[in-house]
């Protein structure tokens, strides 16, 4: 009012947005899609589903229920023995799995390197056939009258063909076996690279301290190689603990729940008895699950490691 | 006394090596040769492991019996874009992340790492019910695609690529007054060609092999792809061993040729953004 000049309040500050928007415009821009994608497809979902976990959801009307759906999870003998499933199908294949790409690994790299690209190459083809068509190979594997391929080999030592996946004692031990015999290509295409950055000198320094065979391998290449360990082991664990597409095909959980994993029990009482509200709480445990492991396989190992 | 421990060693290596190359490679062996033996829809047929007579039956069945076609077009479409959207959105936002400094990138790029703990378990009910019932997209492709069409997984491993890449062209580049697309289009891009060609076929690989998305968003024969059809296929024919080999072999087929022609990409590819995280 008594000023005598107009005030251009406006004008240093579109200066400075057009300064920010130039330097900075074009870098959000780069990453908008996957933004956008991420805030619509998992971070809206993952609170739509905290939200569904507390109520009893329908299409129409949800309502409300609170712990309800905890608490009907912790009494259902169904949701336990699928947690213990789980966690056996887990113990049962990652360890094995990591020694096994593990000793793998460490011969392959003994070999010349022709040698080595081919066994790679081996080991590495099941990695690319779908996990559809593995379960319909291992289905015919698995086969209980004689003309499946492990009751064959069986035979040959004389022994009696088995109901691998039609009997509870051997249904999700035969999940196990079929995972162990599985693809380790991938893993020890990341132990090789990883043994190939070891450096020789460390060897020849323990040569001339004629340190053994052993000393070498469990003070330098155990060592060195602890991260792809832990990268093995947590990528393991996830996949294990989700696993679903097997039992969905080969199995359908049973018999009698034997097979039914954690991921499966989701699937079923989401989609089958359409119980979203439950099925919401059930993933939200199996998230807090691996999430807990996750962390606490990080924390374990990567002590002393440097990356 | 080395020398001779180390013979040793490779002779064991070699030992072990081969038998275990024979057990990974037995189950596939196994899926070609009871595909090219006729069964006969017979349920004590017993596939021979070196077949005596060989027969494309099993094949002529399975397409007979399936839409098989169709779900492979489906498959290889959705493969396609799959690969694309990937590919040009997670190079885009790997090189922002990588190389661009703006306010709030390393919050933004460890908030979407982070969620890459939470399991697909959690999103799926919510995702199902918005693509079905508000976005009323049940059963298309556009369904199938959209929340596949780029992955935290994938901006991370550009991420770890790109910030390999010299920073010096892209000052050059800026000095001569070109745009940030164009510096990220004709230098980026280019420069960015071995990392973008092992994400293109680790993409296409995976979205080929994808199966459970796909599988609860369709409920028509003619939305199915390869592997969801395989999986409704084996469900209703359990019996015919020949035409459910056939049909396993179909669905990785393409897989196992585009493995053996591009096998350098495959098995270097891997360990890019993996080894030390």
């Amino acid at each position: 009012m008594q000023t005598a000049l107009a005030p251009k309040p406006s004008a240093p500050r579109t200066s400075r947005a057009a300064r920010f928007w130039r330097d900075y415009g074009w870098a959000y821009l780069f990453i908008l899609a996957p933004v956008l994608l991420f805030l619509i497809f998992t971070l809206y979902p993952v609170l739509t589903a905290l939200v569904m976990s507390f109520q009893k959801y329908n299409i129409m009307n949800s309502t409300w229920v609170g712990l309800d759906n905890y608490e009907r999870l912790v009494k259902d003998e169904t949701f336990w023995k699928s947690i213990k499933n789980t966690v056996i199908f887990t113990v049962g294949t990652v360890p094995v799995n990591i020694l096994i790409t593990f000793v793998l690994s460490y011969f392959i790299y003994q070999m010349k390197s022709k040698w080595q690209t081919f066994f790679k190459a081996t080991m590495y083809l099941p990695a690319v056939a779908s996990g559809v068509t593995i379960s319909i190979v291992w289905l015919a594997i698995f086969d209980p009258t004689d003309s499946g391929l492990l009751n064959r080999f069986l035979s040959l030592f004389g022994l009696d063909p088995v109901i691998w996946l039609g009997q509870s004692g051997t249904a999700l031990f035969s999940l196990i076996l079929m995972n162990w015999l599985g693809s380790h290509g991938a893993g020890i295409i990341l132990y090789l690279a990883a043994m190939g950055g070891i450096p020789k000198s460390l060897y020849e320094a323990a040569d001339i301290d004629h340190a053994s065979g052993w000393t070498q391998f469990s003070k330098i290449t155990w060592p060195l190689l602890k991260p792809t360990t832990l990268y093995l082991l947590v990528t393991g664990v996830i996949t294990s603990f989700q696993v679903f597409i097997s039992v969905y095909l080969m199995t359908q959980g049973g018999p009698n729940f034997a097979t039914t994993t954690i991921a499966y029990l989701i699937y079923e009482t989401a989609f089958k008895f359409y119980e979203f509200g439950l099925a919401s709480a059930q993933s939200f445990v199996l998230a807090i699950i691996i999430i807990v492991i996750s962390v606490i396989q990080f924390k374990y190992f990567s002590s002393d490691i440097e990356y | 006394m080395k020398s001779t421990q180390k013979k040793t060693l490779l002779v064991v290596a070699s030992i072990l090596l081969v038998v275990w190359a024979l057990v990974t490679v037995i189950p596939m062996y196994w899926m070609l040769v009871g595909s090219v033996q006729d069964s006969a829809m017979s349920a004590s047929f017993k596939p021979q492991m070196i077949p005596e007579q060989l027969s494309l039956s099993p094949y002529e069945r399975f397409f007979a019996k399936t839409d098989a076609w169709r779900w492979l077009y489906n498959s290889l479409l959705i493969s396609i874009i799959l690969t694309v959207t990937n590919v040009f959105f997670a190079s885009l936002a790997g090189y922002a992340f990588a190389k661009l400094k703006f306010p709030g990138s390393q919050a933004v790029f460890w908030t979407l790492l982070g969620t890459m703990m939470i399991p697909a378990q959690v999103t799926l009910i919510p995702l199902y019910i918005l693509m079905v019932n508000v976005f009323d997209l049940g059963d298309t492709y556009t369904a199938i695609i959209l929340p596949a069409a780029v992955s935290v997984g994938n901006i991370f491993l550009m991420k770890q690529f790109m910030s390999t890449l010299p920073t010096s062209l892209i000052h050059a580049a800026r000095i001569d007054a070109c745009s940030e697309f164009g510096i990220f289009w004709k230098v980026i891009l280019p420069m960015a060609k071995p990392g973008i060609a092992v994400l293109a076929i680790f993409t296409f690989v995976a979205s080929w092999n994808e199966f459970f998305w796909p599988f609860l968003i369709t409920n028509s024969n003619e939305m199915r792809t390869i592997q969801v059809g395989l999986a409704s296929f084996v469900f209703a024919e359990s019996t015919d061993f020949g035409a459910m080999m056939a049909g396993a072999t179909i669905g990785a087929l393409p897989m196992i040729i585009l493995f053996f022609s591009l096998q350098r990409y495959f098995l270097q590819g891997i360990t890019i953004g993996a080894v030390k995280g």
